[in-house]
């Protein structure tokens, strides 16, 4: 059993496995150099299996499949797609995120693709369906918006969530469209998105909340108590507890000049009440910087009513690369290991669940998604 | 007809840059293409029919992106990757 990190970047995948002090890492050479990776996840429920989100330049998007360990891939023999012919002629951009099924549910994956849309495997990631309630659903185009309402390169469909307790039980975020949950293995939706601010769009006249069209940048569900989750909003951090169907604005507690801003998010692997968010400028033009070029982790202990500045080991100034919504994750050793992959190409990494921080590998290309996996 | 395979394909060609195909439009030949090489088709065309944004297709000397164009006796399929990237 070994503990490694997924690097996926612009243009390829790296592998690196971790040392018995998780400081010392070996660094593979590279997978799928020069294509598009999106994301790679290995499957929690038989440590071996690794699928990739990749597409290429000039190709279509496709995922690869590989069960030794990422030594070798094959293609999907049906990769997500929408239906040929149907009224939208939707076409899939790139696969964007790749979420295991439940632990009751082998070779169950979930994926979300740029535009939003949300296809399952039953097969392992060998062949993929559209899910129709969500893709198909009467209101997904008016809950998705149209061009303006979307990511630079095309609206995402992201933090698909299975809940360890019940595998009808699903919640998903649209960037944009909100964050929506559902009960029936996708075959119906609702939104979840009360108490989340919508600044990008005119107060209601009569008061009331949008009930969807929010940008949730990442949401992500405790392990173990479920009905916590909290959500790295484009407007704000939040989080809830179901049953209730109102999100708090937590991130209201950070320093008002660093502000709630940001893209990824992670929860504790045993304690609930303990989260960590990387703040961005969100001001002005929106840089999507670290705030003042000075990097840092919150961190919360108290679901939330209090963060703590964590920047021991970052650069102290003049550092200005973003973080983005996957490229965030926590192992689940103790203390817990976060690893934080930037767009400037540098993977940092604490052993200390924040107190520090060091850089475990430069000089890569910008990266889109970190993931972590204990192998079989 | 003989089809020339940019780098980009050619993963799914056994590393071959040119093929043959059978197929009296293009359309044809794309799907004789996948048939010989499963999952060509979907990395060049979506799954509307459209050929992808970076990818440019010739029948001969004339660019074409309508899979039901006739490919005349003799002429090449040329398959491009278009210039972006970076």
């Amino acid at each position: 059993m070994s503990l490694q990190l997924y690097i996926a970047t612009r243009k390829g995948v790296w592998i690196a496995t971790a040392g018995a002090d998780r400081r010392t890492w070996s660094l593979q050479d590279p997978k799928f150099l020069g294509q598009q990776c999106h994301h790679v996840v290995l499957d929690p429920r038989d440590g071996v299996t690794l699928l990739c989100a990749s597409r290429q330049w000039h190709l279509g998007p496709t995922v690869f499949r590989s069960t030794d360990g990422g030594a070798t891939w094959k293609e999907a023999s049906s990769p997500p797609r929408f239906p040929t012919g149907e009224p939208r002629a939707r076409a899939v951009d790139h696969v964007f995120w790749l979420t295991p099924g439940h632990a009751s549910e082998p070779g169950v994956w979930y994926c979300g693709t740029a535009p939003q849309g949300l296809f399952r495997s039953e097969d392992g990631g060998v062949s993929w369906a559209p899910v129709a309630g969500y893709n198909d659903h009467p209101d997904q185009q008016t809950w998705a918006g149209d061009d303006k309402d979307q990511t630079p390169d095309g609206g995402k469909l992201h933090s698909i969530l299975v809940d360890p307790r019940d595998p009808q039980h699903l919640y998903l975020g649209m960037s944009g469209g909100g964050f929506f949950e559902s009960t029936d293995t996708g075959a119906t939706w609702r939104p979840l998105n009360s108490g989340v601010a919508m600044d990008f769009a005119p107060p209601k006249e009569d008061g009331s909340e949008y009930p969807f069209g929010h940008d949730p940048h990442c949401v992500v569900q405790h392990p173990l108590q479920p009905d916590r989750l909290w959500r790295q909003d484009h407007c704000g951090f939040y989080r809830i507890d179901r049953p209730s169907d109102r999100w708090e604005r937590v991130g209201k507690a950070l320093p008002a000049e660093i502000g709630d801003i940001g893209f990824g998010v992670l929860t504790h692997p045993r304690d609930a009440d303990t989260a960590w968010m990387f703040p961005m400028d969100g001001g002005g033009d929106w840089p999507r910087t670290p705030p003042g070029g000075r990097p840092a982790v919150y961190r919360t202990r108290d679901a939330g009513q209090s963060w703590a500045r964590c920047d021991a080991g970052f650069p102290a100034e003049q550092a200005w690369w973003t973080i983005k919504r996957q490229a965030m994750c926590i192992d689940g050793r103790d203390p817990a290991g976060i690893y934080l992959g930037n767009t400037g190409g540098e993977l940092w990494a604490s052993d200390d669940e924040g107190d520090s921080f060091f850089c475990l590998f430069r000089h890569l290309p910008h990266i889109f998604a970190v993931t972590v996996g204990e192998t079989a | 007809m003989k089809v020339i395979v940019p780098t980009q394909l050619r993963g799914y060609t056994g590393g071959r840059a040119e093929v043959e195909a059978t197929g009296e439009t293009l359309g044809a030949a794309l799907w004789d293409l996948d048939r010989q090489f499963p999952g060509f088709r979907f990395r060049v065309i979506d799954e509307q029919d459209r050929v992808r944004r970076h990818i440019v297709l010739f029948v001969g000397e004339d660019r074409e992106e309508d899979l039901g164009a006739v490919i005349p006796p003799g002429a090449a399929l040329f398959i491009i990757g278009a210039l972006s990237g970076g």
